[in-house]
């Protein structure tokens, strides 16, 4: 087996990558995907331990986690259609409907 | 020696193609890197004998999900998005954080270097037959945790309708 903290890097600098999408993109789609990155992130982490510990607990919790990127990309991209049917753009600076 | 060469064909291919799904102006190309680091990680799974996991993550992560994203990127108006600034006014002091953040970590790790290579892994017989023991384990141990997963699929499921629907 590879040494653990290659994938300890690997799975960090997929986190990275997935931190700067969230905090510069403009179109929620791409923000959205970026979170689908950091998630696989979690993923690599919890089964190179699971590997490590010889342990299938640790892919059992990323079945669980893919669950949860399910749910979250369904839930998001139905509040993105939503809101692209009221206001027309997809950019996350134009979602203010709730300031005042 | 050969697990180290696939181990960084896989790694910097998803890697790199992370980088894109950040980096490109176009959604749909995005969506399309997103997918080669989807399948890249679904290899770096399979080389971490975790094979039924890494069905999961072809068939549901980069069969399911993705066409759903795909879809909603051709429903929302592609040709205006193109022309628009793709990245916020702050983008260079963000990124710096992230990195700053990246650092922070990559630091803790490697300050506890010693602790990480003195672990010795277990046998990869531990994890064969692997969707057998995924399946025992599942139905087993975390029944409550897989049921209450359904439940949430299933509000997922009629959230999203719910809010994609003309008139509420």
């Amino acid at each position: 087996m590879v040494p653990i903290g290659h994938y300890l890097f690997l799975s960090l600098a997929m986190l990275a990558v997935g931190v700067v999408g969230i905090v510069t993109r403009r179109n929620v789609i791409i923000i959205l995907m970026s979170v689908e990155l950091i998630l696989n992130a979690v993923n690599i982490n919890l089964v190179a331990f699971s590997r490590l510990v010889g342990s299938v607990e640790g892919q059992v919790f990323a079945i669980f986690i893919i669950t949860d990127a399910a749910a979250e990309a369904a839930v998001g991209l139905g509040i993105i259609i939503a809101f692209f049917r009221n206001r027309e753009t997809v950019l996350a600076d134009e979602m203010d409907i709730l300031k005042w | 020696m050969l697990d180290l060469v696939i181990f960084y064909f896989f790694a910097i291919l998803a890697v790199s193609s992370a980088i894109l799904v950040v980096a490109s102006r176009n959604a749909v190309h995005s969506a399309i890197f997103l997918v080669a680091s989807l399948l890249s990680t679904a290899g770096i799974f399979l080389s971490l004998h975790a094979e039924f996991l890494f069905v999961v993550q072809v068939i549901l992560y980069a069969g399911g999900i993705m066409v759903l994203f795909v879809f909603v990127i051709m429903l929302v108006n592609l040709d205006v998005a193109l022309h628009q600034v793709q990245f916020n006014r702050h983008w260079l002091v963000a990124s710096l954080l992230a990195l700053v953040l990246g650092a922070e970590v990559a630091g803790a790790l490697l300050v506890s270097r010693q602790g990480l290579i003195t672990v010795v892994p277990a046998p990869a017989q531990m994890l064969e037959p692997n969707t057998e023991r995924i399946a025992s384990t599942l139905f087993r141990t975390y029944m409550l945790p897989f049921e209450v997963a359904s439940i949430l699929l299933l509000v997922a499921m009629i959230g999203a309708v719910v809010m994609s629907k003309k008139k509420v």
